[in-house]
């Protein structure tokens, strides 16, 4: 990247490192008019994307009545507040989108050992 | 005046104040320096000259150092002219304008050369719609269709839309709005995009018309 470009790069936040696989909870400051409030995102991180300020990872949950959401979050965004991780599940993939054709029981992750 | 020639760096997106992601594109702008002051007495006209880019000096030709060493001036590969009203000359010859001529919040218009795109059919250069691809139509769905009307006017009408060579040319964005001013490190960001390829040269100006 061009150094003229790499200055506009946000810095780095606090946030824990995350991969394919990991639960987690994502906080997120949602403005609506002058109020503002945190809302909680949980579910699996099923791939991460784009570099610089366009860094961003998909978390994938399963809503009421089974229906999947999923919610892409930009990484530096300073609307992510915190990301918790709450497991960490052995993946052979970069990217779960099989995960999106299996439902309840086969669509468990096996826990990281450690 | 208020003027500056950059190279288009890329685009890329930041975060404002509200977290909200602002689409920017990356002008490396000047350091840019005063070559010349035409004059209504000597050339007619009121423009300030500008130049951008530092070179080698083998690569210009002794015409070109001649004139950038009248002001003592290194080899620069780029010169612009930017008209002026009278009055409105602030700058002598040899000066160096940095990109804090701008500031954040302020209207630019940004002039390039668009990409070239070689001869180009009617439909991408002209936005023509397709005739249908079934219903009969074996090899007509991107043809231009009809020239014309009848015996009366009984000529293709001047101006008609055609295929032909699309892009290279001058092109101008209007009101674009300054999102970072660094002089330090010559960087101009515009919310938006703007003509030409990455490392394509352009000229910056205060925006003509004010506009949202």
């Amino acid at each position: 990247m061009n150094e003229l470009m790499a200055s506009l790069v946000a810095p780095d936040r606090d946030h824990p490192e995350i991969q394919a696989g990991d639960t987690v909870k994502v906080h997120v400051r949602i403005v609506e008019g002058d109020r503002e409030r945190i809302q909680v995102f949980q579910g699996v991180v099923i791939r991460l994307r784009g570099g610089g300020n366009e860094k961003n990872f998909t978390v994938r949950r399963i809503a009421s009545h089974g229906i999947g959401v999923e919610r892409t979050f930009l990484l530096k965004s300073p609307r992510v507040e915190k990301i918790e991780v709450l497991r960490r599940a052995k993946v052979r993939r970069a990217q779960l989108y099989y995960l999106r054709d299996l439902r309840g029981k086969a669509a468990r992750l096996k826990e990281k050992r450690r | 005046m208020k003027g500056m020639i950059g190279k288009k760096v890329g685009m890329t997106q930041i975060f404002d104040e509200n977290g909200d992601v602002i689409p920017v594109t990356v002008i490396q702008a000047g350091p840019c320096y005063v070559t010349q002051i035409r004059t209504a007495e000597k050339d007619g006209y009121l423009a300030v000259q500008i130049g951008f880019g530092e070179t080698k000096p083998q690569r210009l030709t002794k015409g070109q150092l001649g004139h950038l060493q009248r002001n003592n001036l290194p080899a620069l590969r780029h010169l612009r002219e930017f008209r002026v009203r009278s009055g409105e000359v602030d700058v002598a010859e040899g000066e160096t304008i940095k990109a804090d001529v701008f500031v954040k919040g302020e209207r630019v218009d940004v002039i390039g050369v668009s990409k070239g795109r070689g001869y180009q059919g009617g439909i991408k250069r002209h936005h023509f719609n397709r005739q249908p691809k079934t219903h009969g139509a074996s090899d007509r769905t991107r043809a231009p269709g009809s020239a014309g009307a009848n015996t009366y006017p009984g000529r293709t009408i001047k101006g008609k839309r055609y295929p032909g060579h699309m892009g290279s040319e001058r092109v101008t964005i209007e009101n674009l709005e300054v999102v970072v001013v660094d002089a330090d490190k010559n960087l101009l960001a515009v919310r938006g995009s703007i003509p030409g390829a990455n490392g394509g040269i352009v000229m910056i100006k205060p925006a003509r018309v004010r506009r949202g």
